[in-house]
């Protein structure tokens, strides 16, 4: 059993919950992610380890209400058990001091890209960051990073905060301007591969960190696989970083909508939660 | 033995095969010679009493008589389900030959039933408390075993588990049909009641390093993670929709239970077409799982021929009674797709040509025999090989060429600490094998830690 030490709304659809989880906090390191099951008849979902501390032994997570077990993680409140957590897993961020770094972030994966920045800085890069959402109200832990850059600049997709349009404009506009020695990216699948597609044309190395399917995340049934290169890989345990030039990301964002109808069934029948909102 | 019918349990999960009954347990116990020099025992892996608990059976004796198997078989309620007992025990049986070897695996199993339905306890014989802390890495059949003998002796033993649930493959991958999820629940709790420690949700290597585990005062490990690494066909499009590895497939029907979906949260496509590649038991539990799931057709391809299946027979009957098809001397060779989906396999047709290094016939592929087979699912039971998840993170430990560990047959590895057994030395192999590798494993436990 995982108690919930806090709960945080971030905004509407996306929360912040701090969880006592001591030997994962012990272990974590930057882009290594948990796998969730809340309950028994739970399905087993993978989610970013936003911050982890080893002393307090907890860890940190940011997610977005989607499917059906965000929804009912969602519903959980303070001193609730989540049954199962299992980490960390995924490669620590590869990053290392390489210069001028440009970091890219979409959506909820503006919550993966945090931990990272926060890293990169750390051992000395110089960093450039990017952000992007919908709309204002969708835009998350942008203070976060302005700590972190003086160079930070928000889209948003309706021009309610920052600049209007994608992430794919500002990109393009910096590139032409300077260099960097490369480029990190996380965010929603159609967000990454633009961001692949332009910094290709600068020829800049590009990280993409991919948020797959998976079960047991441990290498054992390939449910996550990725074309990269001529190589199949697993993003569970080979990943989630990947070289973003060599993705298929047509092949990855079918294989992310495989179970679509069934998704779809699993919300539609709600959660088995006892307590209401 | 009984079997559900198989009209209706094509339709369900629940155990095909339903046990003896009182009367005919006794019939098939009357016919055990209780041979002085008991062939049986030298077939059993961890050297059951054959003879010994079949007596015991005889004079109804049925308490005793599990106790009997337990002095050796901790998990004799799985062994007696899943045993290839036809290679083992009962082909050394000294009425093998007259086609009426003693079926001593429906016995195990009758005794264990027995005691379960009895809601009676096996007595524990608290051996005097050593203190050391030994730590078991995975919960299979192996760890499990490995785990029991050493609380046995008195050590305090924690079971790591790396998914939410003990029992490895015994959970994961044999469908409820085959062994019902209840009967390791109920195997597991009497290694718990040996004062074993379980600890799921940890994976060693990741939430915690062997470093770290002797730093928490754990003094001789032993690794029995299993083959937990799918193999697929290296062909083109293997990563359309609809192509799964068994592991994945079997994963997700049986421990998350995505035959109950939407009522469990993890879903499964349910084919209507299915072909399933391989043809060992892995290949038949994938398949009869897909007709389970509502397909209307299901097709094993296997490159050989049907004597050199790997499978057990019993389980070769069971499929093809549930309509399973065989195509067999037949080599996938190509997958086509349609809108990200599987919708094809091209295939060759073999011939079997000289022996290779397992003394079967080597399959050769007949130059223009290509043909298609339609298709919305293919799932890939073509072998497993060691997960390097954690023996990548003890860089010290001796492996093989394949990725296995070095060990001997005592479970010693090139690390004075560190011990091994099952599929992950091996490759895979048997349940049963698993078990008597961790009990010779336990053994060279004990001897390590009372020398030092």
């Amino acid at each position: 059993m995982f108690r919930i030490v806090s709960k945080d709304k971030i905004n509407p659809v996306i929360h912040k919950m701090v969880i006592e989880a001591p030997r994962i906090a012990m272990k974590a390191r930057p882009g290594q992610f948990v796998m969730v099951m809340i309950d028994d008849k739970g399905e087993r979902i993978p989610l970013t380890i936003y911050d982890h501390d080893g002393k307090k032994g907890t860890i940190t997570i940011i997610f977005q209400e989607a499917g059906k077990t965000t929804k009912t993680l969602a519903k959980l409140k303070e001193s609730d058990n989540i049954v199962n957590i299992a980490g960390p897993l995924g490669r620590p961020t590869s990053i290392k001091r390489t210069g001028k770094i440009i970091l890219i972030g979409g959506g909820v994966g503006i919550a993966e890209l945090v931990p990272i920045a926060r890293y990169a800085k750390e051992i000395g890069n110089d960093l450039a960051i990017i952000i992007g959402a919908r709309s204002k109200d969708l835009l998350i832990l942008e203070d976060e990073l302005k700590g972190l850059t003086e160079r930070l600049i928000v889209t948003t997709d309706d021009g309610s905060c920052g600049e209007k349009g994608l992430v794919t404009g500002p990109l393009k506009r910096l590139l032409e301007k300077e260099k960097f020695n490369l480029a990190y990216c996380v965010g929603p699948d159609i967000m990454m591969r633009a961001v692949c597609r332009t910094t290709k044309e600068f020829d800049l190395e590009t990280i993409v960190s991919l948020d797959a399917n998976m079960i047991d995340a441990t290498g054992m049934c390939g449910t996550c696989r990725v074309m990269v290169g001529s190589e199949t890989k697993f993003t569970c345990v080979d990943g989630p970083e990947f070289d973003g030039h060599k993705v298929d990301f047509a092949e990855f964002m079918t294989r992310q909508k495989r179970f679509r109808k069934e998704e779809q069934v699993s919300l539609e029948k709600g959660c088995r939660c006892k307590s209401k909102m | 033995m009984q079997k559900q019918d198989v009209k209706k349990r094509v339709k369900n999960f629940n155990e095909v095969a339903l046990g003896l009954t009182d009367q005919e347990a006794q019939r098939e116990a009357k016919g055990c010679l209780g041979c002085k020099k008991a062939s049986c025992i030298e077939g059993c892996p961890v050297g059951i009493d054959i003879p010994a608990f079949i007596k015991l059976i005889k004079e109804k004796k049925y308490s005793e008589a599990i106790e009997k198997i337990k002095e050796k078989n901790n998990l004799p309620a799985i062994c007696g389900r899943v045993c290839p007992q036809e290679d083992q025990c009962e082909k050394m049986c000294i009425l093998f030959k007259k086609g009426k070897a003693i079926k001593i695996g429906y016995l195990e199993r009758f005794v264990s039933d027995c005691q379960m339905q009895n809601k009676s306890k096996s007595k524990q014989d608290k051996a005097a408390k050593k203190k050391e802390r030994v730590a078991i890495v995975g919960s299979g059949p192996a760890g499990l075993t490995c785990s029991a003998d050493l609380a046995k002796m008195g050590y305090d033993v924690t079971l790591f588990e790396s998914l939410h649930k003990p029992g490895g493959v015994l959970v994961y991958g044999i469908p409820e049909f085959r062994l019902p999820k209840s009967i390791v629940e109920y195997e597991v709790d009497y290694v718990r009641s040996l004062g074993v420690t379980v600890e799921p949700n940890v994976i060693i290597g990741r939430t915690a390093g062997l470093d770290d585990l002797r730093r928490e005062g754990f003094k001789a490990f032993f690794i029995g993670t299993g083959a937990g690494l799918p193999y697929f066909l290296g062909i083109d499009s293997e990563n359309l929709n609809g192509v799964y590895s068994a592991n994945e497939f079997l994963t997700r029907t049986n421990l998350m239970k995505a035959y109950l979906f939407p009522e469990y949260d993890t879903p499964i496509t349910k084919g209507k077409k299915v072909g399933v590649i391989g043809g060992g038991n892995v290949a038949m539990d994938s398949a009869r799982c897909a007709k389970r799931l509502g397909a209307e057709e299901v097709t094993i391809i296997y490159r050989r021929t049907e004597k050199e299946m790997p499978a057990r027979i019993e389980e070769i009957e069971n499929a093809k009674e549930e309509g399973i098809n065989f195509k067999l001397l037949t080599n996938p060779v190509k997958i086509f797709g349609k809108d990200g989906w599987v919708d094809e396999v091209e295939c060759m047709e073999n011939s079997l040509g000289e022996p290779d290094a397992s003394g079967r016939r080597r399959p050769v592929p007949i130059e223009g025999s290509n043909f298609k087979i339609k298709l919305d699912t293919l799932i890939c039971a073509i072998g497993q090989g060691p997960n390097p998840l954690l023996l990548s993170t003890i860089p010290e430990l001796k492996l093989t060429k394949r990725g296995n560990i070095e060990a001997d047959d005592k479970g010693i590895t090139s690390m004075a600490d560190v011990f091994a057994g099952g599929d992950i030395v091996t490759g895979a192999a048997t349940v049963i094998s698993a078990m008597g590798a961790a009990k010779k494993a336990a053994v060279a436990i004990n001897e390590y830690l009372e020398k030092k």
